[in-house]
């Protein structure tokens, strides 16, 4: 109830604090959702509907890939964009750019191994179909795509609340720089080690409305596709 | 196929909507920091930097500054960076970590410069070549918390060891517990000097907890716990009001004085460091004028000083 209260107050009181916390988030979690599903998407796809040598262990590392632990992955970005580790010289690391990358490599698992699953769900019947009449190899996975859509939102839905939840990958790679890198999650694990639980609570029930609607806004859209093919 | 790429265009659209929420801002605010060769990639300083007229210099834009999470925690930076940024032009951007990760991050030549609280760590960092010198800047005392009334009676010992011995000996028999930071930090460090200095064996005892979180998350597991801790009085008195379980049960020994020093990375390390930027921070906090508001600092919100200056 006090969290509820104290959110209500920090959205109305139109912070700038908060409200850049917000923007943040949106923008990197935003950035990272859209980089994951242009990979994650057409590799889902791929793997969906083509059989090859090796299939197997890809797919398994792709199902690992979905449960990594996102620390280590902040471990290893952090590492990777160092000083004095392979990719320093960008000066990425305690920036956005550093947590967009990391956040990918999170999320972008997620939306393959989701997509994969929706289109290897689709008729096969289909495909032979689509291939006997003459169909090239990308029409036929457009087709596919298409038929299994509401597998594939939800495969960007798993995506983004991957990425936006996510905390110890961004607070070892982004710093937590106020005003800067500073997001949702880790502001809440700012202001529990502050011991100001109200406010930790406050930003956790935003971060909470954040991704409730844009998940809304996502299956508003997928709806609407649907009516409009009728 | 059309409305397969209605589709796309759906999710495309989503993400459009996105991005204009979030507004057009570019991703990277301070891509500059950190460049690889600094000459590559000058940033101009603008007319804010009056202070070198005489020479063109042309420093960065944006430094970085690993610390503790006790000075900012405490608020004591967000009120006095700003002093630095609107002299200089140049942003701090800070990092609050441990002690150990700050040292860690400076190592690896990740910062510009680094404000810590562990005299060993320091001494190590620069022998070792990582930093250039060490500067004091101020100094606040450790003080040990414990469950409220004092059942312990820790507050009539003598010196630092009796106090530690009825502590561990109220522990033994009432099953009370110690957090520890147990995260290499500055506080850490010191807390296991202190028990070194006390002579008491903390290995495999039942009553120390060994958390590896920052100090306010310790903070609160001892004040859930009702249990005994180390802290700095800066962080404590910031968070006291967060606090209710907990109270000052033994303070005011030499032993747990806590001086903070800050050190430059070294530029003959890693060439990529602003060194020339972090050595205007240094001369900025040991200069009167910021001295003073260290000093200052902390007396209208808690009626007393949260640090103490002591630059020479």
């Amino acid at each position: 109830m006090e969290g509820l209260v104290e959110s209500l107050r920090l959205l109305w009181g139109l912070d700038p604090y908060v409200y850049n916390i917000i923007i943040v988030s949106l923008r990197v979690s935003g950035l990272a959702l859209l980089f994951s599903a242009l990979i994650g998407i057409p590799l889902g796809t791929f793997l969906g509907l083509t059989n090859f040598p090796g299939k197997p262990l890809v797919t398994a590392l792709l199902y690992t890939g979905m449960g990594f632990p996102p620390v280590v992955v902040g471990l290893f970005v952090f590492i990777l964009f160092s000083t004095v580790g392979p990719m320093g010289r960008l000066g990425w690391l305690f920036t956005e750019r550093a947590m967009i990358t990391a956040q990918i490599i999170i999320a972008f698992p997620l939306v393959a191994g989701f997509t994969m699953a929706a289109v290897m769900s689709v008729d096969r019947n289909l495909m032979r179909q689509l291939r006997a009449l003459g169909a090239t190899k990308i029409q036929a996975s457009w087709a596919a795509i298409k038929e299994a859509r509401v597998g594939v939102l939800v495969a960007i839905i798993a995506g983004f609340g991957g990425a936006i939840s996510e905390v110890g990958a961004v607070m070892l790679v982004g710093g937590n720089i106020e005003g800067k890198t500073r997001v949702l999650t880790t502001a809440i694990v700012l202001e529990t080690r502050k011991g100001n639980f109200g406010v930790a609570l406050a930003f956790g029930i935003i971060l909470l409305g954040l991704t409730f609607f844009a998940n809304l806004a996502m299956l508003y859209l997928q709806k609407r596709q649907m009516f409009a093919r009728e | 196929m059309r409305s397969s790429l209605k589709k796309l265009w759906a999710i495309l659209a989503i993400m459009a909507l996105l991005f204009v929420v979030v507004g057009c801002q570019t991703a990277d605010n301070n891509g500059a920091q950190q460049e690889g060769d600094e000459s590559e990639n000058p940033v101009e300083n603008g007319e804010e930097n009056g202070a070198d007229d005489e020479e063109e210099t042309e420093l960065a834009d944006t430094i970085v500054l690993a610390t503790t999470t006790s000075t900012y925690d405490s608020g004591l930076l967000q009120e006095i960076l700003p002093l630095f940024e609107s002299e200089y032009g140049i942003e701090v951007d800070v990092i609050s970590v441990g002690t150990g990760q700050a040292i860690e991050i400076g190592e690896r030549g990740d910062c510009d410069i680094i404000l810590v609280h562990a005299r060993n760590l320091e001494d190590e960092f620069v022998a070792e070549g990582y930093g250039t010198e060490r500067w004091d800047v101020m100094y606040n005392d450790f003080v040990f918390l414990g469950p409220v009334g004092d059942p312990g009676a820790l507050k009539e010992s003598a010196d630092l060891t009796e106090a530690l011995q009825k502590m561990v000996e109220h522990m033994n028999s009432k099953g009370i517990s110690f957090l520890s930071r147990g995260d290499n930090s500055g506080t850490h460090n010191k807390e296991l000097s202190l028990w070194a200095l006390a002579d008491i064996d903390i290995e495999g005892e039942e009553w120390y907890n060994s958390l590896g979180q920052g100090m306010g998350d310790t903070l609160i597991a001892a004040n859930e716990m009702q249990g005994y801790t180390l802290t700095d009085r800066g962080t404590y008195l910031a968070m006291s009001d967060n606090l209710p379980n907990l109270e000052i049960v033994f303070e005011g020994d030499e032993s747990l004085a806590n001086p903070y020093g800050i050190i430059p990375v070294n530029p003959e390390k890693h060439p990529g460091v602003h060194h020339e930027e972090a050595m205007l921070l240094v001369e900025f906090f040991i200069s009167d004028e910021i001295q003073e508001a260290i000093g200052e600092f902390g007396k209208d919100t808690f009626g007393q000083s949260l640090f103490f200056p002591n630059a020479k």
